[in-house]
């Protein structure tokens, strides 16, 4: 199934959600922009920014983005799973950092969600950078599913 | 990343503003630091709209607490090794025990343990009250 990529299931609530991820406060004060979604799978892109670095001296990100992107794109991956509109909570997340990410690059994130449970979301996620096969982190999470009542998305009344 | 100058210069005044204005994430996000009346380091994420995950609750985002508790974790390292060498992450593991309401955030950090080249530190994050944790994460950094 991994080969043979499917559509999201719900590309309307797909979409949405995915347009939403991306203008929430703290998405879009780091920019970050949606890039591609297909069953299981999402990809995000944060376009390089000096005010999101970490070590002004090497330019390289501070890791914190990066768990902000991965945290990001591992939700969307879920939602291009879900029938109908819930909201999720992250339970964890765990990142690697295999390397720093080279300045002046947009930095991509692709997640899956590869095992979607009654109650709880399992995804594993890679960001990367274009030219490079070697990733800048791995990050696993787990969601809980329908962790509130409250309302998710943009199209509702806040 | 931090010069040696102003980390000395804050534990005298007590003021980590010009630490904190080199790490331009920490900067963006308003990370601020001071010492409890123990002289340990304790960090405050003030409340601030680009903070927001979910504008209906509102909650914060969780990558904006991953990402203060990161840098938290980094400052406590800085903080207690006088270094100029930069810790760099080498993992982060992170668990949210409940939604981050839109007000301040809080966190101490401990260094479970130093060595020679890596140091393990947890991180605490606490809105209203320091025994109900809304997060916890641990990570390890490479300190050579």
């Amino acid at each position: 199934m991994q080969n043979l990529p499917l559509p999201v299931l719900n590309p309307a609530l797909f979409n949405d959600v995915a347009r939403w991820f991306c203008q929430i406060p703290h998405s879009a004060t780091m920019g970050l922009e949606f890039v591609n979604g297909e069953r299981s799978r999402a990809t995000l892109r944060l376009p390089y920014n000096t005010a999101l670095v970490g070590n002004p001296r090497t330019g390289v990100l501070n890791g914190g983005v990066m768990t902000s992107l991965i945290d990001t794109t591992s939700a969307l991956a879920v939602f291009s799973m879900l029938e109908e509109r819930e909201a999720i909570a992250t339970l964890d997340l765990r990142i690697d950092y295999l390397r720093g990410a080279t300045p002046g690059q947009p930095v991509y994130c692709t997640a899956e969600c590869y095992r979607l449970g009654r109650q709880i979301a399992f995804t594993r996620a890679t960001a990367y950078q274009e030219g490079n096969d070697q990733p800048i982190a791995h990050g696993v999470a787990t969601f809980m599913r329908e962790s509130s009542q409250a309302q998710l998305g943009s199209k509702q009344g806040a | 990343m931090v010069q040696l100058e102003s980390l000395q210069a804050a534990k005298e005044s007590g003021n980590y503003d010009d630490v904190i204005d080199q790490i331009p994430y920490a900067k963006l996000l308003g990370v601020v630091m001071r010492e409890d009346s123990e002289g340990q380091p304790i960090f405050e994420l003030p409340f601030s709209d680009h903070n927001i995950g979910n504008v209906h609750l509102p909650a914060l985002h969780g990558g904006a607490i991953g990402g203060f508790l990161e840098n938290a974790a980094l400052l406590h390292l800085v903080w207690a090794r006088e270094s100029n060498d930069v810790p760099r992450t080498i993992d982060f593991s992170l668990d949210f025990l409940r939604s981050g309401k839109a007000q301040s955030l809080y966190a101490r950090c401990d260094i479970t343990k130093q060595g020679k080249r890596v140091a393990n530190v947890r991180m605490t994050a606490w809105q209203e009250d320091e025994r109900k944790p809304i997060a916890v994460a641990r990570a390890h950094f490479l300190l050579s």
